[in-house]
C-alpha cells in the first residue's frame, strides 16, 4: 500500500491524523527551524516525544520537519532540532539545507534523512546529488512536475519518491521563491512562513472585502463569494500588455487547492511510494477528515478497486481544486 | 457553504435576548477561567497574543463578546457600545460553536466567509490554532461548572444541541464530519 | 570590490544580445556570466550569439563564466548543463542538480538563485571546488557578513545582487503564455515582447511585479547604490549588474565611480532613477512590503 504521510500542526491533529488512518504524520518544532513556523502552531519538545509514542503505540511513523535554511551565525538552533528529533524517537527527518543535511549525515548517522520539497530536487540529477552527498533516502518532490516526469525521475534513482497529493498548492519552485520575503520581509526559506497573518489586512467597506499583504491589495471579494486567504501566488492582479489593453486576474494561479485523489492510480504505477497531504495550518477536523478519505482511497488503489468519491471540496481553499502540473495542463 | 450551518432559531435568541448583562457576565467570567486553568495550552500556544483583545461579533445574538484570554476574561457588552480591542471576529454562533469544537476547519470557515477577520490576523490564527489543541467541550465545562448539577446541565445541553443543531460538546477526531 | 554582469534574464534577440555584449568588453566590469538563465526554449534563438561573445570578452581581459538554467527539468536540459562543463569555461551554478555533472576536480560559482544561507552550505560548496558565491537576494545584511567571513577562510569570493529586477521565483508554468491563454509547449515566445519583463500590479494600481515566462521578478530596481560601503565593511567583493535595455554602460560606470569613491551613493542612486525601467529603485535597507518596494 503507499504510505500516506499527514499534516500535524498540534499534539490533537497528530491524533486525530492517526486514529483516522496515517501511516506517518510530519510535525515540527515551535520556532523558525520549521516551514510552518505560524502562530500557535506546533510541538515542545515533551509534546514530540509525548507525539511519537502515542503515534509507535499505534503503528505509525513521525517525521520531523527541520525543512527551513538556517540562519547564518545561528546554525546551532537548527543543529539542535536535529538531536532533539533524534532524541524523541522521530523516524526520520525532513530536511531541505546542504549543511544542515551534511551535518545530519555526519552527526546523526543513524536518523533517517528525508529530503524536503523545499529542496526542490526537480530532476535525477538533483536527487541522486543528495542521495549520494547526504545518504537521503527518500525525496518529497516539487508540485512542478507531470506524471510522466515522476514516473521518468523513478527509474533513474533508487531513493524513494513521496508526492503532494492534496492542500495547499505552490506553483512556484519551492524553498526557491522570495515573493512572500518580497512583500513582507518574512519568507518561507528563513522564516517559515509564507504571506505570514502578520503582515495581512482585512478591511470590509460593507461591499467588497479587501486583503492586504504588507500593503499590497492580493485580492477584493463581493460580498458573500468564497474569500480565500491572501497567499501571494494566488492574487489577483492586473498586468498591461503595452499596447493599450490590460488584463486582470489570477496571473500566477487561481486560488485553488490541490487534490490528486483522481491520479493516485498513476502516481502508483509512476513508482510513487508515499502520497502527502498538505496542511499542518489546518484543524483537527480537516486533518481527521481529509486522512479518513484519503486512507480509503490508498486501500482501495492497493485492492485494485475502484477509488471511492469523496467530499473534500468544501475543506479547499475558494472551494476549488486543480491537478496542478501533474496532469500536464501547464504545459 | 462549508456543510450547512444551523442559523439560530429563533426562538433560542429570542430565549437569549432578556438577559441581563450582569449574570451573564459572571457565568462567561466563571467558565472562561476554568478554560484557561484546566486548558494551560492555550495560553502557552498564544504566547504574546494571550494580551490581544478579541471582539467576538456573534451575528446571531443580542451581544459581542470581548475576550482577554490573558487575564481569562470575557465579557458580553452591548452592540451600540463597541470596547476597544485589536482585532475582531465576525461570524454566526453556529461558526463559532463549529470551529470551538473541531466540527469544522477555522479556514474551511473564512474561505466560506461564514467567518470574518479584521485586526490582527495573527492573534486569531494562534487564538485559533490554541483552541483547537486544546480540544475544548462546551458541555464538558458547563456541566463541570455546575457542580453537583453538572447531570442535570449535560442533559439540557444535548436537548439544546438536538435541538438548535449547533455544534454544543466537542467532535470526536474519527466521526464523520462530511 | 568590484562588478560582475549576470546572465540575463530576458529574451532579447540574438542581435540585442550581441551589441549588449559587445558593449561590455570597454565597460569597467571585470566579469560576466552569460548564457541562458530562464528558459531553455529561448536558447536556439540566439546561442550562435554566445561563442563570439566569449571570445570577445576573454579578449577584452574579462572573466566569463557561462550559466545554467535556473530550473532543470527535461531531459535536453540536463544533456545541455552537462555539455555546458566540456566547454573551457567556469560554470555559474543556478540549479543545484548541476553539481552531478561536474568533472571531479573542477571549480564552479555559485549563481544567486542557489541556496546559499549558512556557513555550512558555503563550507559543502567550497569543498565541492565552488570559487564564487553570489548570495540570494532575500539575505539580509547581518548574514552576509557572517557568510564573507565565513567564505574568506574557504578562499571563497562573495558577490550579492548589486542591480536589476530581482529574480523572486521560478516555476513549471509560463506566466507570459498563461497572460496570453497559451501553456508553455504552445507559448509562441510572447515573452520577447517584453525585453524587460512584463509588469504586474496590484487591482489598486500599485507597482508590485514584473513577469519573464517561468520567471517573476520584483519590478521595482534593487539597486545597492546607497549600501556600497556596508556591504564592502561586510566583506562583499563584487556587485552583480543585471542587465536590462536602455544605457546599461551608464549605469556600470555609474556603479564603477560610486564603488572607487568618486561618485556618492545618493548621486548614483539619483542618476540611475531615469535609465532604469519604471523610473524606481529600492535598497531593502530596513523596510519591508509596500515601503520597501515602493507599493
Amino acid at each position: 500500500m503507499m504510505e500516506l504521510v499527514c499534516p500535524a500542526g498540534t499534539p490533537a491533529a497528530l491524533r486525530a491524523a492517526v486514529e483516522a488512518g496515517a501511516h506517518a504524520v510530519y510535525c515540527g518544532f515551535a520556532d523558525e527551524t520549521n516551514a510552518r513556523n505560524f502562530p500557535g502552531l506546533n510541538f515542545t519538545r515533551e509534546d514530540m516525544a509525548e507525539a511519537v509514542a502515542f503515534a509507535h503505540r499505534r503503528g505509525a511513523k513521525v517525521l520531523v520537519a527541520i525543512n527551513t535554511f538556517p540562519r547564518a551565525g545561528a546554525e546551532p538552533l537548527w543543529h539542535r532540532a536535529l538531536a532533539d528529533a533524534e532524541q524523541a524517537g522521530a523516524d526520520a527527518v525532513i530536511l531541505a539545507d546542504i549543511g544542515l543535511l551534511a551535518h545530519a549525515a555526519e552527526h546523526h548517522p543513524g536518523l533517517r534523512r528525508h529530503l524536503s520539497v523545499q529542496a526542490a530536487a526537480a530532476n535525477p540529477d538533483a536527487i541522486n546529488l543528495y542521495a549520494e552527498a547526504f545518504g537521503v533516502r527518500r525525496v518529497v518532490l516539487p508540485r512542478v512536475l507531470t506524471v510522466a516526469e515522476i514516473a521518468a525521475i523513478n527509474r533513474e534513482i533508487d531513493v524513494e519518491t513521496e508526492v503532494f497529493v492534496f492542500g495547499g498548492l505552490c506553483v512556484m519552485a519551492e524553498g526557491r521563491c522570495s515573493l512572500s520575503s518580497y512583500a513582507t520581509g518574512q519568507s518561507p526559506n528563513m522564516n517559515g512562513v509564507c504571506s505570514p497573518a502578520s503582515h495581512v489586512a482585512y478591511s470590509d467597506d460593507g461591499r467588497d472585502l479587501t486583503a492586504r499583504l504588507g500593503g499590497f491589495t492580493i485580492h477584493r471579494t463581493p460580498k458573500g463569494a468564497p474569500a480565500p486567504y491572501p497567499t501571494l501566488c494566488k492574487g489577483c492582479f492586473t498586468s498591461a500588455d503595452g499596447k493599450g489593453a490590460a488584463q486582470t486576474g489570477h496571473i500566477f494561479e487561481d486560488p485553488v487547492s490541490l487534490d490528486a485523489t483522481d491520479l493516485i492510480p498513476q502516481l502508483a504505477r509512476a513508482g510513487v511510494r508515499a502520497l502527502k497531504i498538505e496542511g499542518r495550518q489546518r484543524s483537527r477536523a480537516y486533518v481527521a477528515q481529509v486522512v479518513r478519505a484519503f486512507r480509503a482511497a490508498v486501500e482501495a488503489q492497493a485492492a485494485g478497486q475502484p477509488l471511492p468519491r469523496s467530499a473534500l471540496a468544501r475543506l479547499t481553499e475558494g472551494q476549488a481544486a486543480t491537478t496542478g502540473a501533474y496532469a500536464k495542463t501547464w504545459r | 457553504m462549508p456543510a450547512d450551518l444551523p442559523v439560530l432559531p429563533g426562538l433560542l435568541g429570542l430565549a437569549l435576548r432578556p438577559l441581563p448583562l450582569f449574570p451573564l457576565n459572571r457565568v462567561l467570567a466563571a467558565l472562561t477561567r476554568r478554560m484557561v486553568a484546566e486548558h494551560p495550552v492555550i495560553l502557552r500556544r498564544l504566547g504574546d497574543h494571550a494580551d490581544r483583545r478579541f471582539l467576538i461579533d456573534v451575528t446571531d445574538l443580542p451581544h459581542v463578546f470581548l475576550l482577554h484570554p490573558a487575564s481569562a476574561g470575557l465579557t458580553a457588552r452591548r452592540r451600540h457600545d463597541l470596547p476597544p480591542h485589536d482585532v475582531r471576529l465576525t461570524g454566526t454562533l453556529a461558526a463559532f460553536l463549529a470551529m470551538m469544537h473541531g466540527a469544522e476547519d477555522g479556514d474551511a470557515l473564512f474561505f466560506s466567509r461564514d467567518l470574518a477577520v479584521e485586526g490582527d490576523t495573527s492573534a486569531v490564527l494562534a487564538l485559533r490554532n490554541a483552541m483547537d489543541d486544546a480540544e475544548l467541550d462546551l458541555s464538558e465545562e458547563l456541566a463541570a461548572l455546575a457542580g453537583p448539577f453538572g447531570a442535570p446541565v449535560r442533559r439540557v445541553v444535548a436537548r439544546a444541541e438536538r435541538i438548535s443543531g449547533l455544534a454544543l460538546h466537542r467532535m470526536d477526531g474519527t466521526e464523520d464530519l462530511a | 570590490m568590484d562588478l560582475t554582469v549576470g546572465p540575463n534574464q530576458f529574451f532579447w534577440t540574438a542581435e540585442a544580445v550581441s551589441s549588449f555584449h559587445a558593449g561590455l568588453c570597454d565597460s569597467p566590469a571585470a566579469r560576466v556570466v552569460l548564457g541562458e538563465l530562464v528558459c531553455s526554449k529561448r536558447l536556439p534563438f540566439w546561442q550562435d550569439a554566445i561563442p563570439p561573445a566569449v571570445e570577445a570578452l576573454l579578449a577584452a581581459g574579462k572573466d566569463v563564466a557561462l550559466t545554467t538554467l535556473a530550473l532543470i527539468t527535461l531531459k535536453r536540459e540536463r544533456k545541455l548543463t552537462s555539455d555546458l562543463f566540456d566547454m573551457g569555461l567556469p560554470v555559474e551554478i543556478n540549479d543545484l542538480s548541476a553539481l552531478n555533472h561536474l568533472p571531479a576536480g573542477r571549480e564552479f560559482w555559485v549563481g544567486p538563485l542557489v541556496n546559499v544561507y549558512n556557513e555550512g552550505t558555503l563550507r559543502w560548496l567550497a569543498r565541492r571546488g565552488a570559487r564564487r558565491v553570489c548570495l540570494p537576494p532575500e539575505l539580509p545584511l547581518a548574514s552576509i557578513a557572517v557568510l564573507a567571513a565565513a567564505a574568506r577562510d574557504e578562499g571563497v569570493a562573495v558577490e550579492v545582487w548589486g542591480h536589476g529586477r530581482v529574480p523572486l521565483a521560478i516555476s513549471g508554468r509560463c506566466y507570459h503564455a498563461r497572460l496570453h491563454d497559451r501553456a508553455k509547449d504552445s507559448c509562441q515566445f510572447v515573452c520577447g515582447d517584453d525585453p524587460d519583463g512584463r509588469d504586474v500590479d496590484t487591482v489598486d494600481g500599485q507597482k508590485f511585479l514584473t513577469v519573464n515566462g517561468v520567471q517573476t521578478l520584483s519590478q521595482s530596481i534593487a539597486s545597492m547604490a546607497r549600501q556600497v560601503e556596508a556591504l564592502r565593511e561586510a566583506g562583499v567583493s563584487s556587485l552583480r549588474i543585471s542587465p536590462q535595455t536602455g544605457d546599461f554602460a551608464a549605469i556600470l560606470a555609474g556603479y564603477a565611480d560610486c564603488i572607487a569613491n568618486r561618485l556618492s551613493g545618493a548621486d548614483l542612486a539619483r542618476a540611475l532613477v531615469p535609465l532604469v525601467p519604471g523610473g524606481r529603485l529600492s535598497d531593502g535597507a530596513g523596510a519591508t512590503g509596500a515601503a520597501w518596494s515602493g507599493g
